[in-house]
């Protein structure tokens, strides 16, 4: 994996020390708070509702066992002993000081990681396939392309203030892990007929207030032609993207207000202006350090295996727990006699993405012993194990089950995706982590579990979507009405390569009635589903919103008429 | 009213700024161009333009940035300055982006003293990907 060089180790320092002056000229009112605040968001710092939180970056997802291990520090030393992964690969810190942040920083830096970009209206850390580099059906790594990505946005001049925030996300298979689609400009990468590596550009995608997806701009861009051509729809956005109001300032309403094509016609006038512009474009970097970039993610020295995985075959034939849990955690690897073991962050009770100091230092021993040093962290806020054999797995089951972390629902109803909610959001109308945490303990059962099969529960605690639930097969929007919390519930939605947003059911209800509701629904399902091969989401297409509606209103229709 | 370039603090100098429009009838001009303008309808008569002022009207507007990024790439070479609300930690930026120097109010030169206004960007991502950085 990419490993910090001394470039980027002095552009840490450098950038830690502009911080820390910064945080000293805030103190000394040489920096109005309004001043101070795109520079501390843009250093992952924000002001949550009981303190600061330091949104750390995890760049496309990839982290080494040291770099776990000192998140697991920070979070003993600074915080109350957890941290929360988010649906963005990120980690946050929720009850540091501001004036140990930029110490926290530092210690990041130490093992080259960072906080930068993590928020404000720039552009944002970029996303990527969790299981890349390891997927069966992957076309090709998209980490040096996010790592390319990352570079280039760094500290970007241009666009350090644009009218809103911008993301960006690369998929490197034909199925859509990253959720490409819903993001500002999406990357999926693809070849042309002759077989050279390029994009399919999507642009203006984005969940919120305006769920919108996000529409092909190009359908083929050149490798090469990357950086210009990324740079060339920043340009456009940061010229003509509005900044009369906060709620219309992502490039998804530029797009819907002009329309594709003239934002198309747009992008491609001021590509074709840098690719003529004198000396050539300013950002297309040199090959050598692409293929130092490349050459970063190499494959890890797995050697494929020649026979069956004995090890393996026997625990599964010999114990059911372990088996339920490769049935539903461990995914096929390219490579013969391995796979990619998913750990969920999703105990019956726990609050999704939150995990403890030692929960991460366990998790960094595996990586160590068992997957060439390597963790991943997925948008479904879990953690993967992205190179393990097989043989190993029954050691690495016995390890997770000893620390709590071998629950056995990954893609299953207990695998639920939360934000932080009112428990910790100032943006927040609802709380999201309990009614997960309900529905975690209602669904313990294992085998409930698995007859209900592939589900994807979606909770966030405002308009602003951050735990994606326009795309979970059931979303639940936490609102506020009449100084109560209120739940909508949304369904169909789906997160892969066909993204679709969900449908509102229908009216909302109040924090007790929302898992009841669920519970409806689940029972229609199983009771609707032509065989246990359909899943929820399947049955929903066939079906229709009716007969879900039914079991949501169908008793209590006069109670939630008004 | 300081104008702040990368020896630091000057008076304004003195010029008569003239909307867009004036460029083709005039020599050695100064133009104020409006964050909202289109670059290119100035391009036929940048050798009779010497100043170009584009305005910041908050910090946090950065229209500017991309609107002097494209004027350098249609090929001006004069002088082009920021003014308004751009904060010391923006000067960098803004030279990075083409600009020459920043125009800023009293108070906030007050506030915001020369020895902040550093011009030095540090380690530069973009110059290392472009193979001419160190690392
Ligand atoms: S969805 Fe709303 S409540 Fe949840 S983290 Fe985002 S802003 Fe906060």
């Amino acid at each position: 994996m990419y490993r910090h060089d001394e470039f980027d180790q002095a552009f840490l320092r450098a950038r830690i020390e502009r911080f820390r002056d910064q945080v000293a000229r805030r103190l000394s009112g040489a920096l109005t708070e309004e001043e101070f605040r795109p520079l501390r968001l843009q250093n992952g710092v924000y002001l949550q509702l009981h303190a600061y939180m330091l949104r750390v970056a995890i760049p496309y997802g990839t982290l080494n066992s040291a770099q776990m291990r000192r998140l697991a520090d920070i979070a003993e030393r600074w915080d109350r002993g957890y941290g929360h992964f988010t649906t963005r690969q990120n980690i946050q810190f929720n009850w540091p000081r501001l004036q140990d942040i930029p110490d926290i920083l530092e210690a990041l830096a130490e093992v080259g990681m960072h906080a930068i970009q993590t928020s404000g209206n720039c552009v944002r850390n970029v996303t990527a396939d969790h299981l890349a580099g390891a997927a069966a059906d992957e076309i090709e790594d998209p980490r040096p392309t996010a790592e390319l990505l990352r570079q280039w946005s760094t500290d970007h001049p241009e666009f350090a203030f644009l009218p809103r925030k911008f993301k960006i996300a690369v998929s490197g298979a034909p199925r859509d892990r990253a959720v490409t689609r819903a993001h500002d400009i999406g990357l999926r990468m693809i070849r042309d007929g002759v077989g050279q590596p390029g994009y399919e550009v999507s642009v203006g995608g984005g969940l919120g207030r305006t769920p919108v997806v996000g529409q092909v701009i190009r359908d083929f861009l050149p490798k090469a032609h990357l950086l210009p051509y990324v740079e060339a729809i920043l340009r456009v956005y940061n010229l003509h993207g509005r900044r009369d109001n906060k709620h219309k300032a992502r490039i998804k309403i530029l797009m819907l207000e002009r329309g594709i094509e003239a934002l198309r016609a747009e992008v491609e006038a001021e590509f074709a202006r840098q690719m003529a512009a004198e000396g050539g474009p300013a950002v297309i970097p040199d090959p050598a350090v692409v293929a130092r970039i490349e050459a970063a993610f190499a494959p890890p020295p797995l050697v494929p295996a020649t026979g069956p995985a004995e090890a393996y075959e026997t625990a599964r034939r010999s114990d059911p727990v372990f088996r339920a849990w490769t049935d539903t955690n461990v995914l096929p690897h390219r490579v013969p006699g391995h796979a990619i073991a998913t750990v969920t962050l999703k105990a019956p009770g726990a609050a999704p993405g939150d995990a403890t100091a030692e929960q991460m230092r366990v998790l960094a021993d595996l990586a160590r012993c068992f997957s060439h040093d390597e963790l991943r962290v997925s948008h479904e806020q879990n953690i993967v194990l992205p190179h393990v054999r097989l043989d190993d797995l029954p050691a690495i089951h016995a390890v997770l089950r000893r620390h709590g972390l071998a629950t056995a629902n990954a893609g299953l109803i207990g695998d639920v995706i939360a934000c932080p909610g009112l428990d910790y959001c100032a943006l927040a109308t609802a709380r999201s982590i309990p009614i997960a945490q309900e529905i975690g303990r209602r669904f313990a059962d294992p085998e409930l579990q698995r007859a209900i099969g592939e589900m994807r529960i979606k909770i966030s605690g405002c308009i602003n979507a951050c735990g994606h639930h326009h795309v979970g097969t059931i979303g639940i929007l936490g609102l506020e009405k009449a100084g109560r919390e209120n739940y909508q519930i949304t369904l169909g939605g789906d997160h892969g390569e066909n993204l679709t947003l969900g449908e509102r059911a229908g009216p909302g209800f109040d924090a007790e009635e929302v898992v009841p509701a669920i519970e409806r629904l689940i029972r229609a399902y199983l009771e609707l589903r032509s065989g246990p091969e359909e899943s929820f989401l399947a049955a929903y297409r066939r079906l229709g919103m009716a007969p879900f509606k039914a079991a949501l209103y169908g008793a209590t229709e006069g109670r939630h008429a008004a | 009213m300081p104008i702040v370039t990368r020896n630091g603090f000057a008076p304004v100098p003195p010029a008569d700024f003239h909307p867009p429009e004036a460029a083709a009838a005039l020599r050695a001009a100064a133009i104020d161009l409006p964050n909202d303008a289109d670059p290119e309808r100035l391009a036929p008569h940048f050798d009779r333009i010497a100043l170009i002022r584009i305005p910041f009207p908050v910090f946090a507007d950065g229209r500017g940035f991309s609107l002097a990024r494209r004027l350098r790439d249609l090929g001006y070479r004069g002088r082009l300055r920021a003014a308004g609300h751009l904060i010391a930690d923006q000067f960098r930026l803004a030279l990075a982006c083409g600009f020459d120097e920043v125009e800023i109010d009293d108070a906030l030169a007050a506030r915001q003293p020369e020895h902040l206004w550093r011009a030095e960007t540090g380690p530069d991502p973009r110059a290392r990907l472009r193979g001419r950085a160190a690392g």
